[in-house]
């Protein structure tokens, strides 16, 4: 922290020169209420400049390159419209099928991955929602992959799931069962392999936000519960369900999310096989504008799949709202 | 673990009947072996990633799987730190460089920002705050081709900047700190204020060494996370000496296609930094990770 300090204390040394009334003690917040100066900007100056420099600018910079044809022949990048919106709904164009494939990919990816990340770590959380001995070292333990990162979990599953020396298909052969199975080059294996994985890389992470989540739930409403003669599953109807919701509602949104923007993991262990049948949107998008340097498809692609994800973040706040019954 | 089983049946609290312990005790030990199994399904892959790594490339490649290593071996350490195309130890240092770099920008700016945003009262709080809380919910994807650009256009293309600068703009520090200042007393600070203690000197003095334990929990989440990344790093970084491990693994892979036994060294190369970290700060993690669901 030290060097952070002197960087930050030139901002605050512009923001004492004209400093604060301290003269009237009676209140921290009512001298600021009329205006508050320039003090509570110089102390936001330099996340904001990283916040707009790199969040909003390019946030808004995107759309204006969804509307120019960037191509090597045309070096003006030419204003274009909405072309490159229409050529994703157009099937004549030439990315149309690419793009709506890697839709299709990333789509099936989210439909079978967050069912399993929504319930598996909520069985997990539950297992572990009592005092006994040693778990603190379970939560940990369940929790290591997700610290790895995508490119060593990718790569390590990889060696795994190799269809000739990998230990899954050896093991598999060992119980005398099919010992050759292409989990990394045919579907539907492939996205059992996908799904899989990044269960057991990220399901300890939802397993710890919904652990916190249950021991928020006063223990008095079990009592309650227990006293009215709820048996297990209505306790847990009634009185865990309700009290997790707010809970519920964020996992699910970041799971979509996560999900919605998977990468390491294809890229790492089918690069998209077989064919391009597991190269998801991003993927996609990524390679399209960054390898092709087919800019304003790409961001065009973006604001596509974003529109999407939204729609979805508010049907899920929707599903979780509130209700009044 | 297994006491729980054969201990036998002193006098417990006295409170608790004896007909009643017998379930809960079968109950508990059920608990443990799905436990335990469940452990075993996240533990062995990182053990036989580590196994292998000291097997020579025959035993690597053989079949069946061996569990301890026949010839324990450093070749493939030997043969990645060694090789010119695939700079393992320079990619470590970048690792490092960049994680550690990136950690401190999101500490400071967040600490800086959040202050205000917990403390103060000014016009534009609420835009200001709102918007940072609404980039929360915006997936990255929409960033990527713009911030390449701006990045290509700040020079910054293939050098450890950009992997540091663009992704330290953390919403999620700002909001998380921001939280933290809320929960602290106001007693302190409006006893400095009444010394005549200014914003800067009350940030300083009485609001960072209380926040301590929450400044740690973001540094460490930060560092991880930069550590971890890997789509941003693929695409921005193109020379082999300045990958980071992530998009250094890539390239080893491509250039090892079957070669498991480099692969798994890399592997525990790139995973041995973050294991450490997460050992020492595992609390530290942990209880960032959960507080995040509980804003809901």
């Amino acid at each position: 922290m030290a060097s952070s300090d002197t960087a930050a204390s030139t901002t605050a040394g512009t923001a004492s020169s004209e400093r604060p009334e301290v003269s009237r003690p009676s209140s921290v917040s009512r001298g600021r209420r009329e205006g508050g100066g320039a003090a509570p900007w110089l102390f936001m100056a330099p996340y904001l400049v990283l916040f707009l420099g790199f969040v909003i600018a390019p946030a808004i910079y995107g759309l204006y390159i969804s509307l120019r044809a960037y191509d090597y022949l045309l070096p003006n990048k030419p204003f274009v419209g909405l072309d490159n919106y229409q050529k994703l709904f157009d099937s004549e164009s030439t990315t149309y099928s690419d793009f709506w494939n890697s839709m299709q990919a990333t789509g099936i990816f989210t439909l079978f991955s967050v069912p399993l990340l929504l319930t598996i770590p909520l069985l997990v959380a539950l297992l572990m929602n009592s005092k006994f001995k040693g778990r603190n070292l379970f939560r940990a333990l369940y929790f290591a992959p997700y610290v790895l990162g995508v490119a060593v979990v990718a790569v390590l599953w990889r060696f795994l799931l190799d269809s000739n020396i990998g230990l899954i298909n050896q093991y598999l052969g060992g119980l005398g069962l099919p010992d050759g199975i292409p989990w990394l080059t045919s579907v539907p294996e492939a996205w059992v392999a996908l799904v899989g994985v990044t269960v057991w890389w990220t399901l300890g992470f939802n397993a710890v936000i919904y652990l916190a989540g249950l021991q928020d739930i006063p223990g008095e409403l079990y009592e309650a519960a227990k006293v009215d003669g709820a048996n297990k599953w209505q306790s847990f109807r009634n009185v865990t369900l309700p009290g997790l919701r707010p809970v519920l509602a964020f996992v699910t949104m970041i799971t979509i999310i996560a999900s919605a923007n998977m990468f390491g993991q294809s890229y790492l262990m089918t690069k998209g096989a077989p064919g391009i049948e597991t190269r998801t949107a991003i993927y996609y998008i990524a390679d399209t504008g960054l390898r092709n340097s087919q800019m304003g498809d790409a961001a065009a692609m973006s604001y596509v799949l974003t529109v999407i994800l939204i729609v979805l973040s508010v049907g899920v706040f929707w599903l979780f709202r509130e209700r009044k019954d | 673990m297994a006491t729980t089983t054969v201990r036998p049946p002193a006098p417990p609290t006295p409170s608790t009947a004896p007909d009643r312990r017998r379930p809960a005790k079968r109950g508990s030990l059920v608990r443990y072996i799905g436990l335990i199994v469940l452990a075993l399904l996240f533990i062995s892959p990182l053990l036989f990633m580590l196994v292998t790594s000291f097997k020579t490339r025959v035993e690597a490649a053989g079949a069946p799987p061996t569990w301890i290593p026949q010839e324990p071996t450093f070749q493939a350490y030997d043969a990645i730190l060694n090789a010119a195309d695939t700079p393992v130890l320079k990619w470590f240092a970048n690792s490092m460089i960049a994680a550690s770099a990136n950690a401190l920008i999101v500490v400071t700016t967040a600490a800086l920002a959040a202050y205000p945003l917990a403390r103060m009262d000014f016009r534009g709080k609420k835009i200001v705050f709102g918007a940072i809380i609404a980039t929360l919910f915006v997936p990255p994807v929409i960033l990527i081709i713009p911030n390449y650009l701006i990045v290509g256009e700040l020079q910054w293309l293939d050098t450890l900047t950009a992997v540091i600068v663009p992704t330290a703009a953390s919403a999620f520090g700002v909001f998380f700190l921001r939280q933290f200042f809320l929960s602290l007393p106001r007693e302190l600070e409006e006893a400095a204020l009444l010394d005549g203690a200014n914003r800067w000197q009350i940030f300083a003095r009485v609001i960072l060494p209380l926040s301590k334990p929450a400044l740690v929990t973001l540094a460490v989440l930060a560092f991880l996370t930069n550590w971890n990344d890997f789509l941003w790093p693929v695409y921005v970084l193109f020379s082999p000496e300045v990958q980071t491990l992530p998009a250094g693994l890539s390239t080893l892979q491509s250039a090892n296609n079957v070669r498991y036994d480099l692969l798994m060294a890399g592997a525990v190369i790139a995973s041995l930094p973050v294991l450490l970290l997460y050992i020492v700060a595992q609390r530290f993690i942990i209880e960032g990770v959960s507080r995040s669901g509980l804003k809901g």
